[in-house]
């Protein structure tokens, strides 16, 4: 009974619960019932599986006791309250001490994922089990996120594990594949979207930003033709230039984007928003941008004159398409370089 | 719009306190200090601290405490780990530098490496995530935010950058959810909320909106709070949705410091006063 397979520990809480102090494993253990004190504040009813499970544990804990036995309470324990971090942090210790086989270990937290995939001495626990395991391991680690996200691909501990893994362990090979895997799954995903941002600038195996950056764009503005409300693709394209103000200016498929976006008069907030970042920098737009944006203006003021005219017709525009930010958007204007007088 | 249950809240608290064989209170074992915490910090901001017996309070918790040292678990990189066995987070930077500050005690941990390990979280888009490379999110924002504002140094922030995002995730309900895409949920109204004050952007969001979904997020029968409506209730979302009005300066609520997420007349006790026994 010294497995630590994740079975036995699930299948205790559902069938009925037999008492430790009934099975022989334990024989000998001399449970110690929790301390609170006097006067406990938020004192806890607790039930009687957790309370006998703790006070085992508190037992063995106490003894320093790294046996068999031990790690199978602990397997018990996480089960009855997976977020305690003594009770992982004693297994960690017995696993050592025992000199475990790790890849069964890797079974085990796979079975506590399935229930507490936002727990955060699971996701530390694993990557401890992973660690020792080394660059072997990578591709598990890859392939238990990859299961994780199929549950929620948004999941950020998870995220945060795959980036270690890959910065630690390797693997790099299929990330940018995996990554457009997920956003053909969901092109909303922006958790996706910075995975390949982290991909791209990271990977050893593809030259950096500077080499990616013209394919990139690419990418970025077909996802944003197909769904220009997408907030991430705009970001990720602002990001593709980061502080590369005159290549950013002088791409001409962005501002192209943002007119094919305006043109459809539909879903054009962040094409306007980012038309208004250019025109911050001195962009200096066709009539074919300025009739566009004139289209979309309601109130009859007009033909546009100056670009300080067109900025701050794109604010009203943005002021009355999203309310809500109606004070970002007049800061914005607020903000606009004024126009030369010519 | 709705009210402020106010007096339901208080009830609901100290209910908790008494709830018998719940399986919420068996898995939430672990978080019994971040319970009082926020159960606490509540009662304040509803002014109604004097409903729990603080000298039996003070005991418990004096009882809770472990011999340890933050000091010892800043790393090379200026990072901290949560504890010896070191998992790293910008979390950890944020309680390491809040505990620290109100111990008047900054002094004893290389506040220019943290500064620059929390500065190395900063993402494309402005905002910080867990380590570098790690996505933006909102509750790792409060947290490096909060931590270079105790520390000085929101300079390093663009906070024109960071407060478009952080605005930018209210939805149509005025709910706040804490990254693109995701669902809205009252402890965002903390996170956000406190990260755009703290970068003095905070009315770039639609307070009236805003307040209106955290009422709606209230259970007015039998008090509580939960992160979206007709959710269950719990401490958790209780404590951000009340400290998240007090932010919005909702009538009868005491104020909030967004850094140490306090009561400012705690803080205001902390650093220029003497505590009162």
């Amino acid at each position: 009974m010294a497995s630590s397979s994740s079975s036995s520990s699930e299948g205790e809480g559902r069938r009925a619960w037999v008492p430790l102090a009934s099975r022989p494993e334990f024989a000998g253990v001399t449970p110690l019932p929790q301390d609170d004190g006097p006067s406990p504040v938020v004192a806890i009813a607790y039930r009687d599986d957790f309370r006998e499970t703790m006070d085992y544990f508190r037992s063995l804990y106490s003894s320093r006791e790294l046996s068999p036995r031990s790690l199978l309470l602990t397997s018990l324990a996480i089960s009855v309250n997976p977020a305690n971090y003594t009770v992982w942090h004693f297994r960690r210790q017995v696993l050592e001490a025992l000199g475990a086989d790790l890849t069964e270990e890797l079974e085990f937290t796979e079975g506590v994922a399935k229930r507490n995939a936002k727990n955060y001495q699971l996701w530390h626990h694993r990557r401890w089990v992973a660690e020792k395991l080394g660059p072997d391991a990578a591709s598990r680690e890859l392939e238990f996120t990859r299961k994780i996200f199929c549950l929620d691909a948004k999941n950020y501990h998870a995220w945060s594990h795959r980036q270690w893994v890959l910065q630690a362990l390797g693997g790099w090979e299929d990330e940018l594949d995996y990554c457009a895997q997920l956003l053909k799954e969901d092109v909303f995903n922006h958790s996706a979207w910075n995975q390949r941002y982290f991909v791209i600038t990271k990977s050893p195996s593809l030259g950096g930003l500077n080499a990616m950056r013209d394919s990139e764009v690419d990418y970025a503005i077909e996802a944003i033709h197909a769904n220009p409300e997408n907030e991430s693709p705009w970001r990720y394209l602002r990001g593709l230039y980061n502080d590369e103000n005159e290549a950013w200016l002088n791409d001409s498929r962005v501002h192209s984007a943002c007119l094919h976006v305006l043109k459809a008069k539909r879903n054009f907030k962040f094409a306007l928003s980012t038309l208004l970042d250019l025109l911050g920098l001195g962009f200096k737009p066709n009539q074919e941008i300025k009739d566009a944006i004139t289209s979309l203006r309601t109130s009859d003021s007009g033909e546009a004159g100056s670009d300080s005219d067109l900025a701050n017709s794109v604010c009203s525009i943005l002021g009355r398409e999203d309310p809500m930010r109606a004070n970002y958007w007049t800061w914005r204007s607020s903000k606009l370089p004024q126009a030369a007088e010519v | 719009m709705g009210e402020l249950a106010g007096d339901k809240h208080v009830k609901y608290i100290l209910s908790v306190e008494k709830k018998k064989d719940s399986f919420e209170s068996v898995v939430m074992e672990h978080l019994r200090l971040n319970g009082a915490y926020w159960g606490l910090t509540t009662l304040d901001l509803l002014g109604k601290l004097d409903t729990v017996d603080s000298n039996e309070v003070v005991s418990w918790i004096l009882q809770c405490q472990h011999e340890s040292d933050i000091r010892a678990l800043q790393n090379e990189d200026g990072s901290f780990s949560g504890d010896i066995w070191g998992e790293v987070d910008t979390r950890f930077s944020y309680c390491a530098i809040c505990c620290l500050a109100i111990l008047k005690r900054l002094d004893s941990i290389n506040v220019e490496k943290a500064v620059r390990y929390i500065v190395s979280c900063k993402t494309l888009d402005g905002g910080f995530g867990c380590t570098p490379g790690a996505e933006s999110h909102a509750g790792q924002i409060f947290c490096c935010v909060g931590a270079l504002a105790i520390t000085g140094s929101l300079h390093h922030i663009d906070k024109d950058l960071l407060g478009w995002w952080l605005c930018e995730r209210q939805v149509k309900s005025g709910g706040l959810n804490g990254r693109p895409e995701k669902l809205a949920d009252v402890c965002y109204s903390w996170w956000v909320l406190s990260s755009l004050i703290m970068i003095d952007r905070v009315h770039w969001i639609d307070k009236e909106k805003l307040i209106k979904f955290i009422l709606d997020c209230q259970d007015t029968e039998n008090g509580g709070i939960s992160d979206r409506p007709d959710d269950a209730v719990d401490i958790f979302h209780t404590y951000f949705g009340v400290a998240g009005l007090s932010l919005l300066e909702y009538p009868g609520l005491k104020a909030t410091d967004p850094a140490y997420a306090l009561p400012v007349d705690v803080v205001n006790r902390i650093f220029f006063g003497r505590c009162s026994t």
